[in-house]
């Protein structure tokens, strides 16, 4: 499966460019320098532990912060300087998976996913909007969920709901904020996998944050460690952690010791 | 190493934040303004939020209303039959009712109840990124929450002080029809025999005043509500606190400017 991955994946074409990334809060600076490329198809894992920008990130590729310095290209725009039309446009194409999932929690399953569609594109079917629901469940795998509200759905299931929802506008560009955290060993291999089976149906490039080794190792083609709001090291997994140097040895034995 | 943005206080701190509290709080309501002119609508999703408004505090209304009128009748009464002048009565709630009780009392029912539950209910929705969710997918979070909500408010509420107001004066008849004979109809008649029209637009004028006060102010803190769940509940308890200052601060500019009027 590793070696069919490595195939779709086309280092000629970023879709993510980040050079020189600066952001602060008030006096509390967070990213003190970031350069990195996202290739089409590729899954990127940014790990770090918690507290390191990593979130704040993914919130500036999608546009919901913005950078005090540097480069974002995103799809070819630099998103810190699209008008609101442009950057919802653009938004369109990215899918962002939130840590708490973010559902809405009045709306049903089915309300949930249905409103991304048909509040973006007008005069669809009931029909038509029944269809892409039952297709995105059926990609996460929870088919039979349709009517329940997100306050009854477990943990592992609302992250599935919130990817689902994300699908549905069929992005380019996945962005995952900690996929696995607060889930069981189980689930979260199984979210795992759904990273890994959402690249190869929808054909996505992504990022996915997170501070889970196992996570990164099995969901990330390079892998990115970030630490003080810089980018330690980039490679694949065996390249970032074949090393001496004591802060990555640090992170890597501190996650399996857990 | 470069520090990319330093800020110092200009005043200090809390003066400071007073101020850009203010400056904030002026931006959100001219982006109401700005947002609510234009497309997309978000028409049906205004009608529930009426409904909404109107089921929360529609039951606590007719209570407080009819109360309220029981109360005041009961209480006016023997000020009045010391000049024998009971029959004046009518008339004078009918003034008390429709121009200050009936308004003042559904505008702070329903800062409680329906300016606390958009404070939390938005705040909630900030603090889990749901807010943040929509954005992402390309829907204007402010259009489709703030906008329909303030508009909702703005157009329940002086229908439901309308309603108000005509409870009150159900109650006062039940207990002036108690004590004399009186028909329904004549009691509202002489009811609204010394209201004048000014009356009536200061009264409606003054509830859609109110309405988008508790509107606006629930969801500007429900909005940027921050410091997880908290934050919620503090978004909750400053939108009833300031609403309601609001309101006695607008109901006393309100009645002022129309006195004036009464004279041109
Ligand atoms: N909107 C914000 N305002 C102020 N500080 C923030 C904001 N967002 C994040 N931070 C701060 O930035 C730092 C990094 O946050 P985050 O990116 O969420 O970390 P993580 O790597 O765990 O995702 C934290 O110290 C956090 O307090
Ligand atoms: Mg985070």
């Amino acid at each position: 499966m590793k070696n069919l991955k490595q195939h779709i994946i086309n280092t000629e074409e970023s879709v993510i460019t980040i050079t020189g990334l600066y952001k602060s809060f008030d006096d509390l600076q967070v990213l003190k320098g970031i350069d990195f490329n996202l290739f089409k198809g590729e899954n990127i894992a940014v790990l770090g532990k918690s507290g390191t920008g990593k979130s704040v990130l993914i919130k500036i590729i999608v546009g919901l912060l913005k950078p005090d310095h540097g480069e974002v290209l995103v799809l070819g725009k630099h998103v810190d300087q699209l008008k609101t039309k442009e950057l919802d446009a653009l938004r369109l194409r990215i899918g962002f998976s939130f840590q708490n999932s973010a559902l809405y929690d009045s709306m049903n399953v089915f309300q949930n996913l249905a409103f991304p569609l048909t509040m973006n594109i007008k005069n669809l079917s009931k029909g038509e909007v029944k269809d892409a629901v039952e297709e995105v469940l059926e990609s996460v795998g929870l088919k039979d969920k349709l009517k329940q509200m997100p306050s009854d759905l477990s943990g592992g299931q609302r992250k599935r709901i919130g990817i689902a929802r994300t699908l549905i506008l069929k992005p380019e560009i996945m962005l995952y904020d900690e996929p696995t955290s607060g889930l069981d060993p189980v689930t979260s291999a199984e979210i795992n996998e759904l990273i890994n089976e959402v690249q190869q149906e929808y054909n996505t490039s992504s990022v996915i944050i997170t501070h889970d080794l196992t996570c990164a190792k099995n969901t990330g083609n390079r892998i990115a460690l970030m630490f003080d709001g810089k980018f330690l090291k980039v490679g694949t997994f065996a390249e970032v952690f074949d090393t001496d140097d004591e802060q990555v040895k640090g992170f890597f034995n501190y996650n399996f010791i857990q | 190493m470069i520090n990319y943005k330093t800020r110092k206080y200009t005043i200090s701190k809390g003066l400071d934040d007073y101020f850009t509290g203010i400056h904030k709080a002026y931006i959100f309501t001219a982006l109401f303004f700005k947002e609510a002119f234009k497309r997309p609508f978000h028409l049906r999703e205004v009608i529930n939020q009426c409904f909404e408004v109107g089921l929360k505090s529609l039951a606590l209304i007719s209570l407080t209303g009819f109360i309220v009128g029981i109360v005041f009748t009961k209480q006016s009464r023997p000020s009045l039959e010391d000049f024998g002048a009971t029959s004046w009565l009518p008339s004078l709630i009918g003034i008390a009712i429709i121009k200050a009780l009936g308004p003042l009392v559904t505008a702070l029912i329903c800062a409680g109840k329906v300016g606390s539950s958009i404070g939390a209910e938005l705040g909630s929705m900030r603090v889990t990124e749901q807010i943040d969710a929509m954005e992402v997918s390309a829907i204007n979070p402010f259009k489709y929450l703030v906008v329909t909500r303030v508009m909702a408010t703005t157009i329940a509420i002086p229908v439901l002080a309308l309603y108000c107001s005509f409870v009150a004066l159900y109650g006062s008849y039940i207990n002036v029809h108690a004590e004399e004979t009186v028909s329904i109809i004549s009691f509202y008649q002489n009811a609204f025999k010394t209201i004048n029209f000014l009356d009536i637009t200061t009264a409606v004028f003054k509830t859609i005043v109110y309405g988008f006060t508790i509107g606006i102010v629930g969801c500007y803190k429900g909005y940027n509500a921050t410091q997880g769940t908290r934050g919620v509940g503090k978004a909750a308890n400053q939108a009833v606190v300031l609403a309601m200052f609001l309101i006695f601060v607008e109901e006393v500019m309100i009645v002022q400017v129309s006195n004036w009027m009464r004279y041109f």
